[in-house]
């Protein structure tokens, strides 16, 4: 039954149709929805289609790890709630919800767009800790770049709360924003049969041959990559997804 | 002396903005969406689907499963650690026994029906938003019910008796508190959850459970309107009128 599908989706693809009347490298509509927590030092609701998920970022003070003591922290957590799919199991996050969080993490790590070091209280002792958590309230594929691109939209209208005497009063924001210098956006390419194609739906997502996640900044610098999927990738396959993502990124970082 | 104003002017009977949807996720057999101040509840129901492992099917009627989380972004104060908590896990069993007394899952034996309740941003009185959401959301997904449940908070504040108490309230330090939330069928007036804490003489805590007498029809037909309006996109009104 699966195999029959993937065969339509390839066959279909070949005339250039997709299930939803879209282009192979078209987007559905996205929407980011900013504030929809008011506990969270910066929210956002982000849609693709009928994918939907909420980020929400949380400041919080602790010490610093021991081999970066100036450095603030910054942590993903992704969760694959099981509201989001019936496939999708309460309980710890699964491997997909690590990678996914791993991969989010990555973009915003190595494009270094947040100066950890401006997040130092005091060498050593105290440091702010950025936790980013995702989670998913409907799944109808490509999860993983509405995460990112919701990371990346938290973050950027988070406020840091009152920090006075080394406590924290939740209750009472600054106007002060997280030290930001760049807006890395992930856009994940995927590949069926011989075509190349971008945000899928459920269905789509599941019979795909293999997926590259690639975090751009807005000088297309490459800042972090991630294949996926069971079959492999040619040189001539991985440059063609790079043109395809950096292309598309600019369209998404216009979104935020 | 004693609390005299509540935050906008509140009156002591009178609940916070409230906003419900149905239909708000679209993989869900049932959804629904519940708002109460800055209280924020999604619920979403997934069944009657097969249950594993299997010792856990009862042969005579589907089962009934709750589970309510908080998102870790969404406390009044630090971030709260994801997956089940002891509170968590307490909140789930007793949305569980409220909502039990109008579900009819016998035609279901061995099956499930899954409630999954997320929580996006809290302000005090989360259990009773995660109770009117599921309860929107089990009707939404056409699950055999005899009436809705609506759930919310009654308490004591220093001398006044009031509803819907928002995070302020409970934590008001000046004098004693108690904090009711209750779940109540509205055909019946029968209490399907009760728990409290704080402190209250008898008297007021009667006076306290009547008082949710007031609200109750309200929030009951806030429930209704919000499904009947899902239904009525797609077609004319009561009246017969077209959208």
């Amino acid at each position: 039954m699966a195999d029959d599908l993937k065969s339509h989706l390839i066959s279909s693809f070949e005339k250039n149709i997709r299930f939803d009347n879209r282009g192979l490298l078209d987007f559905r509509n996205v929407v980011i929805e900013y504030n929809v927590s008011k506990n969270a030092e910066g929210s956002v609701r982000v849609k693709i289609g009928d994918t939907e998920v909420i980020v929400g970022v949380k400041l919080m003070v602790d010490k610093p790890f021991p081999d970066t003591p100036d450095h603030g922290v910054i942590m993903v957590n992704t969760e694959f709630l099981p509201m989001a799919n019936p496939d999708f199991e309460s309980g710890p996050p699964g491997i997909e919800a690590i990678e996914q969080a791993r991969v989010v993490d990555r973009g915003i790590r190595e494009s270094k767009m947040i100066d950890l070091k401006k997040l130092c209280i005091k060498k050593g002792e105290k440091v702010w800790i950025v936790s980013i958590d995702v989670c998913t309230l409907n799944d109808d594929g490509n999860l993983l770049d509405a995460s990112a691109l919701g990371a990346m939209a938290a973050l950027k209208v988070a406020k840091f709360p009152e920090y006075e005497n080394d406590e924290i009063n939740y209750k009472t924001h600054t106007n002060t924003k997280l030290p930001m210098k760049k807006q890395p956006v992930a856009v994940t390419v995927y590949k069926m049969g011989k075509h190349f194609f971008v945000d899928p739906s459920k269905e789509e997502e599941q019979n795909i041959d293999a997926r590259l996640t690639i975090t751009t900044t807005e000088d297309n610098t490459i800042c972090a990559l991630q294949k996926g999927g069971d079959f492999p990738l040619t040189l001539d396959d991985i440059a063609n997804m790079l043109d395809i993502a950096t292309k598309i990124s600019k369209e998404l970082r216009s979104k935020l | 002396m004693g609390y005299s104003k509540r935050t906008n002017n509140r009156g002591f009977d009178e609940l916070r903005k409230i906003e419900a949807k149905t239909g708000v996720i679209k993989n869900a057999d049932g959804s629904a969406y519940f708002k109460i101040g800055n209280t924020a509840a999604y619920a979403a129901v997934y069944g009657p689907r097969n249950l594993y492992p299997k010792f856990l099917q009862n042969p005579s009627t589907g089962i009934l499963r709750c589970n309510y989380n908080m998102m870790p972004f969404s406390g009044t104060g630090e971030r709260v650690r994801p997956g089940p908590s002891r509170r968590s896990k307490e909140i789930s069993l007793v949305t569980e026994k409220a909502l039990l007394p109008v579900v009819d899952l016998k035609e279901f034996p061995n099956a499930v029906v899954d409630v999954f309740i997320e929580l996006i941003e809290t302000d005090a009185g989360s259990r009773c938003a995660g109770i009117c959401a599921a309860s929107m959301a089990l009707a939404d997904a056409g699950i055999t019910m005899k009436d809705l449940v609506v759930a919310v908070s009654v308490g004591k504040v220093d001398d006044k008796v009031a509803v819907d108490l928002d995070y302020d309230e409970e934590a008001y330090e000046d004098g004693p508190v108690s904090d009711i939330p209750l779940a109540i069928i509205p055909s019946t007036g029968e209490f399907t959850l009760l728990q409290m804490d704080g402190e209250i003489s008898k008297d007021d805590l009667i006076k306290a459970l009547s008082l949710s007498k007031k609200v109750v029809p309200k929030l009951y037909e806030i429930q209704k309107k919000a499904l009947s309006e899902k239904y009525k996109l797609y077609g004319s009104d009561t009246n017969g009128n077209e959208e």
